[in-house]
């Protein structure tokens, strides 16, 4: 456990602290996450994803949970994680994240806003509208415009 | 088969968890039916796992593992706990036991994988020792070879007074190459031994300058040479102290081969 600790602790940390924008809700948040790993190795098929997507995802997820005071709204094991490429060799994977981070870095502003509010804030198209002042239409076509061209960009 | 254009907008959203009410619940109901539309669910949440991947580097405070593994200490694992039989932990109870059955073969899995990587992470050590070993082995014969201060002695018949003596021994695949030599008339100043591998065609090949010490002997190991040539024989010559491209002088020695 320590060792998958310190190879993805600082992953779940990240996205935790991403989303959380407060250290010490992302630490317990972590906490949970590992517990949760160490509780039900189960939970986590290696069939059907990388176990850093994996850990990324339900972070994320958990994270969104808590930040909007939902109880927590699945099960981890239900949260299903098609990865790209092997994720889990670390030259591959920042390679890979690299790129992301280029490509989002390129988009349009309001794509890459509509897409972190909704993937890192939690908030639904109609929430995203609402704050923006853009109609709802708009909202989702940029959400699609931004992982399109995510889509495009791995796929070079 | 493409996806549905009618759904492109909602799956994303819905991919993020960000779809709600009626488009959610429609949705759904066509994933049931729709397998590329589901191919493409996964797809969006491949990528986005890798938008969750890409937040800013952060590292949790050094005390949060040390929380963490003490709150594993304290609590047995998972899986691993329904191969023997536990005494009541309470989330256990909670789990259904098809799950909990499924839980301890993943669980066993795992733990399996485990071992097979400390398997070979052994096995690895086991092998990187024995090189070791070999490569001690070998350098102990090569450092005895060129030690100059190694006292050598050269048997020949008891009558006979001690004659120079040389010994090539050569491994053309191994591209490597010993000689050693024993009884070697001193030199003139500035000159040096050479030694030369004579091809079965084709010129000399310099393999090597070296003097003899005070009692005659000499050692030349690994000098380097040309790969895969084939040695009709050796033969040393006297040369300038920087050694020669090709033999100025008559060889002193000749070797005969085998």
């Amino acid at each position: 456990m320590a060792r998958i600790y310190d190879l993805y602790s600082s992953l779940v940390y990240s996205v935790a602290l991403r989303v959380l924008g407060e250290a010490a809700a992302a630490e317990d948040l972590l906490q949970d996450i590992f517990m949760q790993l160490w509780r039900a190795p189960a939970a986590f098929d290696a069939r059907r994803g990388s176990l850093p997507a994996w850990l990324a995802v339900i972070t994320r997820h958990r994270a969104i949970d808590s930040l909007r005071k939902r109880r927590p709204e699945s099960d981890v094991a239900e949260i299903i994680v098609a990865s790209h490429a092997d994720l889990a060799g670390e030259t591959e994977r920042s390679r890979v994240l690299q790129k992301v981070r280029e490509t989002l870095g390129d988009m349009p502003q309001g794509q890459r806003t509509a897409l972190e509010m909704a993937f890192f804030e939690g908030l639904t198209h109609t929430e995203i509208a609402a704050k923006t002042g853009e109609p709802l239409g708009t909202i989702k076509t940029r959400i699609r415009a931004a992982l399109t061209t995510l889509r495009q960009a791995l796929a070079t | 088969m493409t996806p549905h254009e009618q759904f492109a907008d909602d799956l994303a959203l819905y991919a993020m968890g960000s779809l709600e009410g009626d488009e959610r619940a429609a949705l759904e109901a066509h994933l049931e039916t729709c397998a590329a539309c589901r191919n493409e669910l996964d797809a969006l949440r491949a990528d986005l796992a890798l938008v969750a991947l890409s937040a800013p580097g952060a590292a949790p405070r050094p005390a949060a593992r040390a929380r963490l593994l003490s709150a594993v200490a304290r609590e047995p694992r998972g899986g691993a706990a329904t191969i023997a039989p536990a005494k009541s932990r309470p989330w256990r109870t909670l789990v259904p036991s098809l799950a909990a059955a499924a839980l301890a073969i993943v669980a066993f899995a795992l733990w399996r994988h485990d071992q097979d990587l400390r398997g070979q992470l052994v096995e690895a050590n086991e092998t990187a020792a024995l090189a070791q070993e070999q490569l001690d082995r070998v350098n102990g014969v090569l450092a005895t070879l060129a030690d100059p201060a190694a006292a050598r002695f050269t048997l020949s018949a008891a009558t006979s007074k001690p004659q120079p003596q040389g010994r090539a021994i050569y491994a053309r695949e191994r591209h490597s190459l010993i000689f050693l030599a024993s009884n070697l008339p001193a030199l003139p100043p500035q000159k040096a031994y050479e030694l030369w591998l004579i091809p079965t065609s084709g010129a000399p090949i310099p393999a090597g300058i070296f003097k003899p010490d005070a009692a005659g002997g000499a050692a030349v190991i690994n000098p380097p040479l040309p790969s895969g040539v084939e040695a009709k024989t050796f033969a040393i010559t006297v040369e300038p102290e920087s050694g020669s491209a090709a033999p100025t002088s008559q060889p002193i020695m000749v070797g005969t081969g085998g």
